[in-house]
């Protein structure tokens, strides 16, 4: 890829972001219709017919294709195409959306990202038997394969991780659109009932319906102190569950996004250079491994940073400012597209309780699948 | 002349113990039974006892394979092919399945012994096996057993030679199991004894007698299918062997084991029989037949096996009534599993030599082993070049694992591993073993299993146990 093919040439003018939960009186095109029309208003689009060259929406959950979207918003005559990626569906339709306009194909791209889980009727995981192989299928178990192996390695424990479920439950008290707005202690985190060990539930983010949107136009029709994307990127990487060799203390997705990114927007100190970062915490270790695996830290190194308080609100580097997946809520196709929600909103000044003093550079990052996806983006004030 | 070449069993680690049955502890060396757990039935047992019976003899030389189970999950699906497919024999075996009565193990024994004096055949693999369901709380849920026995059956270098077998058939209703019966029934318990079994037990033996020309106290080892231990003490009276004699039936250890209970027991004689003894063995069910064995010089070479012995001694007792009920299905769900067509039968089509005979792909350019087998190779890229390697008889190392606590299971968590064999990763469960004995690096070997039941029949794969020390 050409390194300096995006930076600074796409701008995110205008954001939006519905209450995320349990929404049971909303249909996915009631979300959407919330989503946009905030994120038009945000931009200052009243003709979306007229000013909306493209749209990029993401799902997983949904079997209705694009037109899910363009019929909720009425948005015909111009292309319409959905992404997914599972977990990294978010930023990969960001990552359309903004490939579009660096091609210069468009002027200004529509971004949404939705799904409604809650709707199948299942609390907590679902179990799956379509196959005889590699069961019992959850994303816990999955995601939990790194525990033993970095426990053993690195003298951790699951009191290192409740400390990130007691950070980002307290950040999301303080997010207006959040799930969860509950503060919790590492005894709650630890007594909780177990999923798949080492993660309890208070491990787990918890899927919630929900969608965010946004609006990226052209750098150089937009206002000079717009938000910039500096980079972003989607990896695909091999399944961890049959690589061979792999020795389940990252995932390599994350590592291998993380300089691609990086070497689009120019970072090569990480963790000197990141203000502010949005990231996968589908379950407190992923969030561990990612403090590391993104640079910030050193392998090995995260239960001290975490006692330290590295990562809280008020820390060297805060990370999930919003609550995260784990108290914000986790609608699969959004969640990437939420976590940019978050940082163009850090980087205005405009998060309220939760803002980062003077933020110049955020990431966002999104892992998915076994996991076998990696999405980051990184946005910046000129 | 026709014999046994090679034996293997299987008997559930799974222990019932009859302090349990109705809701009490366990109790230490108290009497108890194996049971099936929720994973297993007599196709997997089968295949468990098959692999047994085939250490260290070449599964390229097997000809055919008889498979006897009065409980095999399927009325239309043969037992004896999956179970081919499973053991990784030739295409070209002939198969065949044998069942409706408890007599049907030593049947396919009789049948493999004329098979192969025939010159039909060169090597045929027998297996017995047995899961019956009695109802909670019933006599029989005490007295029956779950296991399986596996003899490989040839014409040369016979460990114990068919001397030849006698059989009469007789209509009566006194065990049975219809078509739709969740459970064996039998009638009342007297009437099967005294005008059934014993009477019948009787015939069977002293029929054989006549047509050899010999005696009781001819035999070193005299094997007995009994419905209970009582008939059978009775029996053994009646025909007048000497209890010295007599191979342990194993009520209170094993439990009657069905098709496989004579069988087990010829199993037992043969595990510490030496050259030169005979062994005779007696089975009922529908009619009786008993036949005689002599044991020859390669008896005392043939390295030791895991036959019951060996498995009575491996125990995992149940802690609670209602796991068992669980693991049984003898429990009502609020949504059942078995409704619908189940798994795509194209993909599982796709996938036996993957799922059934557990094979990995080994890449004829770099050597690497890949689970489950593609086009690609993951190591080196090379393309369609690979040929396909046995995971089912090697052993394996645990990388990393976690507990779920979700997936239906009589006793949760569920222990998921990734493990290696060979170089190839695999995502397996790993079963026989409490989440705390779990470790990194620890060895493992794999048993065939079923996984679940969607589609309202079995669906079968493989799991880790600890490697047997």
């Amino acid at each position: 890829m050409q390194k300096d093919a995006i930076r600074d040439k796409v701008a995110i003018t205008g954001v939006g972001c519905c209450r995320f939960g349990e929404n049971w009186d909303q249909s996915p095109s009631d979300m959407i219709v919330d989503a946009a029309y905030e994120a038009y208003a945000d931009a200052g689009i009243d003709e979306p017919q007229k000013q909306i060259d493209a749209v990029f929406t993401g799902s997983i959950y949904s079997n209705k294709g694009p037109h899910e979207c363009s019929d909720a918003l009425k948005l015909f005559g111009k292309p319409v195409t959905m992404v997914s990626n599972y977990c990294a569906t978010g930023t990969d339709a960001i990552r359309c959306g903004v490939l579009a306009i660096a091609a210069g194909l468009y002027d200004t791209v529509l971004v949404v990202g939705y799904d409604k889980p809650k709707d199948r009727g299942v609390s907590g995981p679902t179990v799956m038997m379509d196959r005889v192989r590699d069961l019992p299928q959850t994303p816990a178990g999955w995601f939990a394969l790194c525990a033993a192996t970095y426990f053993d390695k690195y003298g951790a424990g699951r009191e290192d991780l409740a400390r990130i479920a007691v950070k980002n439950h307290h950040n999301g008290t303080l997010a207006p659109n959040s799930f969860l707005k509950r503060e919790i202690t590492v005894e709650d985190a630890l007594n909780g009932r177990m999923i798949s060990w080492p993660f309890g539930l208070y491990d787990c983010a918890a899927q919630t319906d929900g969608a965010a949107a946004a609006i990226l136009t052209r750098a150089d029709l937009a206002p000079k102190d717009a938000v910039r994307v500096k980079g972003v990127t989607v990896i695909a990487g091999p399944n961890p569950q049959k690589d061979p060799g792999n020795d389940f203390l990252s995932w390599k997705p994350t590592g291998w996004a993380a300089a691609d990114v990086y070497a689009q927007a120019g970072v090569d100190d990480p963790a000197k250079q990141i203000d502010v970062a949005q990231v996968h915490d589908c379950f407190t270790l992923t969030e561990l491994l990612t403090y590391e695996d993104l640079g910030f830290i050193e392998k090995g190194s995260a239960k001290e940073h975490i006692a330290d308080g590295r990562f809280e609100l008020t820390g060297e580097l805060p990370v999930n400012t919003d609550g995260g997946l784990k108290s914000f809520g986790h609608p699969t196709g959004a969640t990437g597209v939420r976590m940019i929600y978050e940082n163009v909103l850090q980087l205005r000044g405009d998060a309220g309780p939760r803002q980062v003093p003077a933020p110049g550079i955020a990431l966002s990052h999104n892992i998915g699948g076994h996991p076998t996806a990696c999405g980051i983006a990184i946005l910046g004030k000129s | 002349m026709a014999g046994i070449v090679s034996y293997g069993a299987y008997v559930p680690p799974t222990r019932l113990g009859f302090s349990v049955i109705g809701g009490g502890r366990p109790k230490d060396g108290g009497p108890e039974r194996a049971v099936a757990w929720n994973d297993e039935d007599a196709v997997t047992m089968a295949v468990t006892a098959g692999v047994n019976c085939l250490r260290g003899h070449d599964r390229a030389a097997v000809d055919g394979v008889l498979f006897a189970s009065t409980t095999h999950p399927f009325r239309e699906k043969q037992g004896a092919a999956l179970i081919a497919k499973a053991l990784d024999l030739r295409r070209d075996v002939r198969t065949a399945d044998l069942a409706g009565s408890v007599r049907a193990g030593t049947d396919a024994l009789r049948a493999a012994f004329d098979t192969v004096a025939a010159g039909s055949a060169q090597r045929v693999l027998v297996i017995a096996s047995d899961a019956r369901p009695g109802a909670p709380g019933s006599g029989l849920e005490r007295a029956f057993g779950d296991g399986a026995a596996a003899f490989l059956v040839g014409a040369t270098d016979a460990i114990a030679e068919d001397e030849g077998g006698f059989a009469f058939s007789d209509e009566i209703v006194d065990v049975w199991r219809g078509a739709g019966d969740a459970f064996v029934h039998s009638w009342e318990e007297r009437f099967v004894v005294q005008e059934g079994y014993t009477p019948g037990i009787v015939e069977a033996v002293q029929g054989l007698l006549a047509k050899l020309g010999v005696g009781v106290g001819d035999f070193h080892r005299v094997a007995l299918y009994a419905p209970d231990a009582r008939s059978h003490g009775g029996a053994a009276r009646a025909l007048g062997i000497d209890p010295g004699n007599l191979v342990d039936p194993l009520f209170g250890r094993l439990g009657n084991a069905g098709v496989a209970f004579a069988p087990l027991l010829l199993v037992s004689a043969l595990e510490t029989a030496k050259a030169g003894e005979r062994i005779l063995v007696a089975n009922h069910g529908d009619g009786g037949e008993a036949f005689a064995l002599s044991t020859a010089a390669p008896i005392e070479k043939l390295e030791s096996r895991r036959g019951v012995a060996w498995h009575l001694e491996r125990r995992r007792a149940v802690q609670r009534y209602d796991r068992y009920l669980k693991a049984r299905n003898l429990q009502a769900a609020e949504y059942d599993a078995g409704t619908g067509p189940g798994l795509s039968a194209t993909v599982h089509f796709r996938e036996r030599d993957d799922e059934i005979a557990f094979k990995a792909q080994q890449c004829g350019q770099c050597g690497a082993l890949q689970f489950p087998a593609q086009r690609v190779c993951e190591t080196c890229h090379a393309k369609d070049d690979f040929g396909l390697v046995r995971l089912s008889d090697q052993v394996g190392a645990v990388v990393t694992y976690t507990f779920d606590h979700f997936f239906p299971t009589p006793d949760p968590p569920t222990i998921v591993t990734i493990t290696d064999i060979g170089g190839a990763r695999v995502h397996l469960q790993l079963v026989n073993l409490a989440p705390d004995q779990v470790r990194i690096g620890m060895p493992v070997e794999f048993e065939f299993r079923r996984i679940h039941q969607v589609g309202g029949r079995p669906n079968y794969y493989w799991k880790g146990v600890p490697l047997a020390q």
